[in-house]
């Protein structure tokens, strides 16, 4: 394993990870609930669920990010390599699997790590090793 | 009141992807390319991430009510079960082709860069694919609710 020390980012990613591990918290203590992205998203698409706007509410926050960010720190890095064929095949079985799963990788891992649920780190297992053999497929052996 | 913390929580937690990279699919991908040139940042995410999580819901457990005083509504599901694991890994190969899970990709939006916009029309079309399965599985009147509706980490 050679680790690319030019794109190891440690102090950002740490820092970034404690804010959203903060997000976290927040949204438990004052909401009562999991930051569980793919079930807040998956929940609007339940038109019967009276709780839509704190949904929306979130969600928009999430959207804003890139603004408010911009305003203090510049354009964010955003590089999408993968071709739109490639984006619309990997965007449905994403939206499938965390809602066949219950989770992805804030609800299962952020959140589910941190309340030390089995159940969580065996989906957030599943998710990484998938995600690391399908990196491994497409990068090493298909081309 | 209670829309208004989801809205700051949904914000804080944007802006810490964007702080952490995580945001950017390439970082995703160099995190999940273990034989190639490894970038470990998103581990440390984790890291940072649980680190100030496990504080935050030892807290919440303590708690008979949020803040507000609302009913403190945190996952109970403990089954490990095939749907866990199936479902998990059909994840993990999406994320694995395009570098994007949920929550960077609606935050990517914000960006209005067009293949974020693509990513996620198509993460929700299959979402409303698994409500649909979902809903023609639960046709039998006897179901109130799918049960898969309950609970969602």
């Amino acid at each position: 394993m050679n680790i690319d020390w030019t794109a190891f980012t440690p102090w950002s990613a740490l820092a970034g990870g404690a804010i959203i591990g903060f997000a976290a918290m927040l949204f438990a203590l004052f909401n009562g609930r999991v930051t569980g992205i793919s079930g807040i998203v998956g929940g609007l698409l339940r038109p019967s669920l009276p709780d839509a706007p704190w949904r929306a509410a979130f969600l928009a926050g999430l959207i804003v990010a890139p603004i408010v960010y911009r305003l203090f720190a510049g354009p964010p890095n955003l590089t999408i390599d993968a071709n739109y064929p490639t984006l619309v095949l990997a965007g449905i079985l994403v939206g499938l699997g965390t809602r066949y799963g219950s989770g992805c990788t804030s609800g299962h891992g952020v959140c589910g790590l941190s309340r030390l649920s089995l159940r969580s780190l065996v989906a957030t297992l599943a998710f990484m090793a998938a995600g690391f053999a399908t990196v491994f497929a497409t990068r090493h052996i298909l081309t | 009141m209670y829309a208004f913390f989801a809205f700051v929580a949904g914000l804080v937690f944007g802006i810490g992807l964007l702080v952490s990279g995580m945001i950017n699919p390439v970082k995703v991908l160099g995190f999940l390319d273990l034989a190639g040139p490894w970038d470990p940042s998103l581990a440390l995410v984790m890291v940072g991430a649980v680190a100030i999580g496990i504080i935050g819901f030892v807290m919440a457990g303590r708690r008979a009510t949020t803040v507000l005083g609302t009913p403190m509504l945190l996952p109970t599901a403990r089954t490990i079960d095939k749907r866990l694991i199936v479902g998990g890994a059909v994840f993990g190969v999406g994320w694995g082709l395009a570098g994007f899970c949920p929550g960077p990709a609606l935050a990517a939006l914000g960006t209005g860069h067009l293949k974020a916009i693509v990513f996620v029309a198509a993460m929700v079309t299959g979402m409303l694919v698994f409500e649909w399965i979902e809903g023609t599985k639960a046709r039998s009147p006897a179901r109130l609710e799918p049960a898969a509706g309950g609970s969602s980490e």
